[in-house]
């Protein structure tokens, strides 16, 4: 083994976790398998074991660090204050260190994405064109009908069903490189695209900035982004987490910004943790420290700048929490009268990497309450994973399911028809969930819905 | 004594291969339990989920002479659940149906996995109360709580597990099952058997149902967080409390030590300048509410309290009683290993106690963070400290043999609460005398003729 990612950690980060158990019922594959191994102090353990030299990385570690989610709820739960994220990144170094898991296959699949696809995003780009040539050219829509697809392994069929479907245009086609502030600039920001969230969800990026854009915000969108590596981080590709958060620095100076602002839950959990994947490097270590201070959630970032009120859509006049103020007891009336018609029922699913990686679960609920017409509903075990985490549905699928199960289960159960999230995996996995059911439900981030709101009401 | 390669070929046809457990990976996670530095490899481990499986696996054991450490959610604190060499462990955290909830009768029916927090919440949904509640109630077992005898916060006003369970059904050793109790109010028919399990810690019986006693709803509460300069007016305040006669629901302590961890987790707003801090509940009749509530910050004020506030609703007065129930895991932050005990005097002789232990503490240079039932004489010394100091847990070991001896001088208990499974065994029988240490030897010995139950465990 060439090198311990776990030995080499500062052994008061492995000795943290006490044992206690408050973490237990706060873990999903702790609470589908009630098996110690499955949760994450029974993870730490292994890991601890590793660090103490009892034991080596061996196919079963590698595995249970792979089944773990990595949703971070356990970080919530522990009043200890053990940092989970770092340890399971490491021991998912460890196990790819250890080459127990290696495979021609699985090599194969990891060298052509984490290795080639995202560490340059043309490619995954040209990837995307192809793939949406395939699917605008009707070809994807003919191999479902003959039923070609029946001709490959089931597992593949599911994977075949679950494929994104990529928009006519990426970010750079949607988003100007520069769109300034509307009225009064206050703030210059530069906005994040994303990888995944690039090619199939570039709307959301285009309405981050119209959202930015209409709260005194000059945006910066660079044509020519990066993956941010969380991908790579937690999936044991330590180093090349690190070469791309070098380069995300230098292409993107964090002092030029008032705020670097990401809109995908996942990636912001790991961008603001750039200064611990590069505090040993003298040279980019202060600029990441820097950086690491500028990244905000979009959400966050609004929380902080406070936003611009949201006037009611058009049919149904101006009836939102500044018109609140006007004592007007006949326009209450026709207010509650067209409030029960019309209002549009919402459920907000946290996504974990928001609510747990970066503590943020206040903001979305804000943003939603402020839009007009739009009734926020809680979602019951709002705060559990619904399954996505990352890449986990496609290599646990099987618990995957089993999540997505529950978390569309507590949707209808709040009777929504709108779920909002913020973060691509779980916009995804919920797409696919509802469709799969066929479930109508729409299934949007919620700053498209505050966007759409502004788009309503004039600027 | 090597466990046998033919113990769990028996489990695995008993409880099929899945559920038992052998590999290292999968045995590390199940050498400890919530107690502080104690570790100890089992020799394997079975997961059940039918009374006549663990009746299957005690014969099993019992005819080969194999001891068997009986678990839930391994949270205890004092070591009561950690295997003893090649062991069999017993893992009952499957069993966790709840059965029956009576509501003619008041009771509730439970399998031995179900935990606590699922029992509240069903009293809870049917207008009842389940009044036990100890820290770990979100994940520790009505198993383990009924083996432990476990307390909790509200003990004061509302008594331990004792008090709740009304009957109890028990594999003993040999595979016969035994049922003791009933749902009669008044029941005085023989031996109270039921009272010899509760709080067996695993060496009597395999607890395997569970009736439990629950009580109407308090129709109000109400919750205050008191601040005192210094220790002995919080102590003060508890005294005149009492002398006052009044019983409140919940009456905890937290020092400056423990008071700065538990808001640097939960972040409620506790207030950081002071040396004590009381959260003093009352619950019952709304009239009564208020007058004890009142009566109770009138104590506190003539005892010179900084600052008393209530809680503004039931929300925030929940939020603060979790906060409380992360005390020990909390101090954790501060501190690798915290080791805590929870020496118990008479009420009277609380001021006395907690000054002793700061002198200890003094002694020994050892750092101290000090929690607490102050209404039960229960209190939490916790030292904090690293376990891989030997020098230093030597120290530790010292000052806890002080506090014990202390304790007992003073007409208290070694354990108020945690049981006195590993951590307290060498105490039990100075405090217990050499009449009672031989009764109990004797009624183990007869009902455990082999010494399979968590052998080496209390005395």
């Amino acid at each position: 083994m060439s090198q311990s990612f776990l030995k080499g950690l500062d052994y008061s980060v492995v000795q943290q976790c006490m044992h206690c158990g408050l973490c237990l019922p706060t873990c999903p594959t702790y609470d589908a398998t009630k098996l110690e191994r499955n949760s994450p102090r029974g993870r730490i353990a292994l890991m601890r074991s590793i660090a103490d030299g009892q034991l080596d990385a061996t196919r079963a570690f590698a595995d249970e660090m792979y089944f773990c989610l990595g949703c971070l709820a356990c970080m919530t739960a522990c009043p200890a204050g053990v940092n989970y994220a770092e340890l399971f990144e490491n021991a998912r170094a460890e196990a790819e260190a250890s080459g127990v898991l290696r495979s021609p296959k699985r090599n194969l699949i990891r060298n052509l994405t984490l290795k080639w696809l995202f560490m340059d995003l043309n490619r995954l780009q040209l990837a995307g064109r192809l793939l949406r040539l395939y699917q605008q050219l009707g070809l994807e829509a003919l191999v479902r009908r003959l039923g070609l697809l029946r001709l490959l392994p089931k597992r593949l069929q599911e994977l075949e069903a679950m494929t994104p479907r990529i928009l006519p245009e990426f970010s750079a086609d949607l988003i100007a490189p520069l769109t300034p502030a509307v009225g009064h600039k206050r703030y210059r920001v530069v906005l994040l695209t994303g990888c995944v969230q690039d090619l199939i969800f570039s709307d959301i990026n285009r309405d981050t900035v119209e959202v930015l854009s209409r709260n005194h915000c000059e945006v910066v969108t660079p044509q020519d982004q990066l993956c941010c590596g969380s991908l790579h981080a937690h999936n044991g590709e330590y180093e090349l987490a690190r070469q791309l958060a070098r380069q995300q620095l230098d292409r993107i100076p964090p002092g030029q910004f008032d705020a670097i602002i990401t809109n995908a839950g996942g990636c912001g959990s790991h961008l603001k943790h750039y200064h611990t994947l590069l505090g040993d490097d003298p040279i980019y270590r202060e600029r990441a420290a820097i950086w690491d201070r500028k990244i905000k959630d979009i959400h966050e970032w609004l929380g902080e700048i406070g936003i611009e009120p949201v006037q009611s859509g058009s049919q149904n006049g101006q009836f939102d929490k500044v018109s609140d103020k006007v004592e007007d007891k006949v326009k209450d009336k026709v207010k509650d009268k067209v409030k029960e018609e019309v209002d549009e029922v919402v459920t907000y699913h946290e996504s974990c990497h928001l609510t747990h990686g970066q503590k943020i679960t206040r903001q979305p609920r804000d943003i939603l309450r402020a839009i007009p017409n739009l009734k926020l509903v809680e979602l019951p075990e709002s705060a559990w994973c619904c399954g996505s985490a990352g890449i986990y549905n496609i290599v646990q699928p099987e618990m995957a399911n089993q999540l997505l199960e529950r978390k569309l289960k507590h949707i209808q159960s709040t009777g929504a028809t709108t779920v909002a999230t913020g973060n691509p995996g779980c916009l995804l996995q919920l797409i696919n969930g509802a469709a799969a059911k066929g479930m109508n439900l729409k299934v949007v981030h919620p700053i498209t819905l505050l966007a759409e709101a502004y788009r309503c009401s004039a600027p | 004594m090597s466990l046998a390669a033919a113990i769990p070929a028996a489990l695995t046809r008993i409880a099929g291969a899945a559920n038992v457990l052998t590999k290292q990976e999968d045995l590390i996670p199940y050498s400890f339990d919530g107690t502080a530095a104690l570790r100890q490899m089992p020799g394997c481990v079975v997961l059940v989920t039918m009374r006549e499986e663990v009746a299957a696996v005690l014969k099993v054991a019992n005819e080969t002479k194999t001891a068997v450490v009986t678990r839930g959610s391994g949270t205890g604190l004092s070591g009561g659940s950690l295997p003893t060499p090649d062991c069999i462990v017993l893992c009952l955290a499957r069993m966790n149906r709840i059965l029956e909830l009576d509501r003619a009768n008041l009771t509730l029916l439970a399998e031995p996995g179900a935990t606590t927090q699922a029992i509240a919440d069903a009293a809870s949904a049917a207008g009842l109360f389940y009044p036990p509640d100890p820290g770990s109630m979100k994940i520790s077992t009505i198993g383990g709580n009924v083996a432990e005898n476990s307390g909790g916060l509200r003990g004061l006003k509302y008594g331990i597990t004792r008090n709740y369970v009304m009957g109890l059904e028990v594999v003993l050793p040999d595979g016969e099952v035994l049922w003791t109790g009933n749902k009669c109010v008044k029941d005085v028919a023989g031996y109270s058997l039921k009272d010899l399990f509760i709080g067996s810690e695993g060496t009597l019986g395999v607890i395997t149902k569970i009736l439990l006693k629950l009580i109407p709803k308090p129709s109000a509460r109400k919750t205050m967080v008191a601040t005192f300069g210094q220790i002995v007016q919080a102590a003060q305040t508890v005294s005149d409390i009492i002398a006052a006669q009044i019983i409140p629901c919940t009456l905890e302590f937290l020092d400056r030590t423990t008071i700065r961890c538990v808001e640097d987790y939960a972040k409620v707003g506790l207030p950081l300048d002071c040396d004590a801090l009381l959260l003093m509940e009352t619950d019952g009749h709304p009239a009564s509410v208020a007058e004890e509530a009142d009566k109770m910050l009138q104590i506190a004020q003539k005892n010179g309290a900084l600052e008393v506030r209530a809680a503004k609703d039931d929300a925030e007065a929940t939020r603060l009683a979790t906060a409380r129930r992360s005390a020990f895991s909390a101090l954790a932050r501060v501190a690798p290993t915290t080791i805590l005990e929870d020496a118990t005097v008479p009420r009277s002789e609380l001021a006395g106690m907690i000054r002793f232990v700061e002198e200890v503490a003094q002694k020994y240079r050892l750092r101290i963070g000090t929690f607490g039932h102050m209404g039960d004489g229960n209190l939490h010394p916790t030292f904090l400290t690293d376990e891989r100091n030997q020098e230093e847990m030597h120290r530790v070991e010292a000052a806890f043999k002080e506090i014990f001896e202390e304790a007992i001088r003073l007409g208290g208990t070694i354990t108020g609460e945690h049981g006195v499974g590993l951590a307290k065994k060498g105490f039990l029988p100075k405090f217990a005398g050499d009449a009672q240490m031989r009764v109990m030897r004797e009624l183990r010995r007869v009902l455990d003729p082999s010494g399979i139950l968590n052998p080496g465990k209390m005395f």
